[in-house]
């Protein structure tokens, strides 16, 4: 974790040092965009600025607009209002330049059956204008446990192989910005652990990662910043310890020496004894904790904090569970 | 240009792999026709003073075999990439539209002439039609394949399931075909079909692709290098503004 935290501090010291002005265009930069499906606003005026070298994690129930908002970066949708840019190049004006530094792992797993793993990555970096990609086709294959499949016929594969080709494919041309829409779904939990060792490692060499996940404890552990979409708004976007600490407050449990004072009994969510658990709006809710136990003279023989986690904020936010 | 290249080798790849159905099956059916209706027509039709019915059906059913196998190239090509969804790595990359047209419709016309000249080959050896002005055969090969390679790609980007498709090929591409003189020359019909024909581009594409073999025609090969020009032309910009508009392929 320190190791993370200090890599990540190198990737952003090496950016402000090349560009000592500020001038760099953000990783992903979206504004006001809308996109309706007959009678459904899938989109309705989303505003995301991503800058390079994030780790940002794309939340929402089912039906929210993930997707769409990621087809419209990818192009693979046309937005009815609004900028999308990638890295500065407008995702419809220049889509050439925005797609060829984008790497877009799609929801769906497709997959072409006339070829192999190796002719399918291939042909992908072809697509992408390289032509002797084959040592970093081997890395990628490598960190994807593809290598043993490499000249298997992608009909032959797994759904689980055939994700990870999916996930191949989008990386093929080291995009500095990657989008990976639930690339864990339905996913084996050793694939899960060798991606995101990848995309971890990927983000401190300087890659920007979007990311959709159902699993909120991945997007707890790896993104530093959160979004979450909701019928197509976004309805919270701030880092992760923020929408943590702020939004959900804490929790502190307590043994005291005596009785709790009656004013703090509205906290209280769990009893044992002179065991209390407190849940707290913020943290700065828990001085006006300790000041009251000081008025009334108990004394505190224990005291631990409890994040809450990514799952409560999300059902405040969102109003039901993931899935 | 790497980034066209590509995608031309995939669409081509495609076509070699299944080389037995692509290639081989249109020039069995080719054949069929011919030993068909040149067995029973031989005795009793002479088109052009000269020229054996066996060796004039020929050129005919090369085109046709050409127009519809161009035609079937890319349209399949492309409803099979949007059914199972790979279209979507294509869909993804940064290939110009113009790129993604100029593949789809040479590997159409790749496959067309191929199948024209597998036809040929195997007819050799039932009737040997002169070659009087080969420049014109290549003209017409290579722009009725470009026409119907341009139609493919419009049908494929308009159809969302293969019946579509396949009504596409029953309703419109087949009649057109079996009407535009492949089996005989329009001077044979009433004057009403007649003058129906000369609404069927195809008509002119196979008068003057035959033109190239005997040197005679129903009408000026100029005519019909003029009609073959406009409608190759006009499905190009179709398919090149509708490719650019994302019509049916970007949601
Ligand atoms: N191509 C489409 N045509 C019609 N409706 C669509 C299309 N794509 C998405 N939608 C609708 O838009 C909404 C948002 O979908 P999506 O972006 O896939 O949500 P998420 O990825 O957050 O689950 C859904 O209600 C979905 O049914
Ligand atoms: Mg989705």
């Amino acid at each position: 974790m320190a190791l993370r935290t200090c890599c990540r501090y190198a990737v952003m010291i090496s950016h402000s040092r090349r560009d000592p002005f500020n001038l760099m265009p953000p990783a992903i930069d979206v504004r006001q965009a809308r996109k309706r499906y007959g009678q459904l606003q899938a989109l309705d005026g989303v505003d995301l600025r991503i800058e390079q070298g994030e780790f940002v994690g794309l939340l929402g129930p089912n039906g929210a607009g993930k997707t769409t908002l990621i087809n419209l970066l990818a192009g693979l949708a046309l937005p009815d209002d609004g900028q999308l840019s990638i890295l500065g190049h407008n995702v419809v004006k220049q889509y050439r330049a925005s797609r060829r530094v984008l790497g877009v792992v799609p929801q769906e797993l497709a997959f072409d059956p006339f070829f192999t793993v190796r002719e399918t990555l291939r042909l992908q970096s072809g697509f992408f204008g390289l032509r002797r990609n084959d040592a970093w086709i081997n890395e990628v294959m490598r960190h994807l446990d593809l290598t043993g499949k490499a000249d298997t016929n992608m009909r032959r594969l797994s759904g689980g192989m055939k994700r990870r080709v999916l996930v191949a494919q989008a990386l093929v041309h080291k995009p500095p910005v990657i989008v990976l829409d639930e690339p864990t779904a339905g996913v084996d939990v050793e694939l899960r652990q060798s991606l995101w060792r990848f995309i971890q490692q990927l983000n401190r060499e300087g890659h920007t990662i979007l990311l959709t996940t159902h699993y909120l404890e991945e997007a707890e552990a790896l993104c530093t910043r959160i979004a979450m979409l909701k019928h197509g708004r976004i309805v919270a976007l701030d880092s992760t310890q923020n929408l943590l600490s702020n939004l959900a407050g804490c929790r502190v449990r307590l043994k005291l020496a005596g009785c709790l004072p009656v004013a703090l009994l509205p906290h209280v969510v769990e009893q044992t004894n002179s065991d209390y658990l407190l849940a707290l709006p913020t943290y700065q809710a828990l001085e006006s904790v300790l000041a009251e136990l000081r008025m009334a003279g108990v004394a505190v023989q224990e005291m631990t904090l409890q994040q809450s986690d990514l799952e409560e904020v999300f059902l405040r936010l969102v109003g039901r569970t993931v899935q | 240009m790497l980034s066209f290249y590509s995608l031309l080798y995939k669409e081509v790849f495609r076509v070699w792999k299944v080389g037995f159905q692509t290639v081989l099956a249109p020039v069995l059916t080719a054949l069929l026709y011919l030993l068909i209706f040149s067995h029973v027509l031989a005795q009793h039709v002479e088109v052009y003073p000269g020229v054996h019915y066996t060796a004039f059906l020929i050129p005919g059913l090369m085109m046709m075999a050409m127009l519809q196998n161009a035609f079937a190239n890319s349209s399949s090509s492309l409803i099979q990439s949007k059914i199972t969804g790979n279209i979507v790595f294509v869909l993804l990359a940064p290939i110009a539209y113009w790129e993604f047209f100029a593949a789809y419709v040479l590997a159409s016309m790749l496959r067309g002439l191929v199948v024209g000249i597998g036809v040929y080959l195997a007819a050799l050896w039932f009737a040997q039609p002169p070659l009087q002005f080969p420049i014109w055969i290549i003209v017409f090969a290579v722009l009725g394949s470009a026409m119907l390679g341009s139609l493919g790609v419009v049908a494929g980007m308009w159809a969302e399931k293969f019946d579509q498709l396949a009504g596409f090929q029953n309703f419109i591409i087949m009649p057109l075909t079996f009407l535009s003189g492949v089996f005989y020359s329009i001077h044979s019909l009433p004057p009403f079909w007649q003058e129906l024909s000369r609404f069927n581009p195809f008509f002119y594409v196979i008068d003057g692709f035959r033109y190239g073999f005997f040197g005679v025609s129903d009408i000026s090969p100029w005519v019909s290098l003029m009609v073959t020009s406009g409608c190759m032309l006009g499905l190009t910009l179709l398919s090149l503004a509708l490719l650019k508009s994302g019509y049916k392929l970007r949601y």
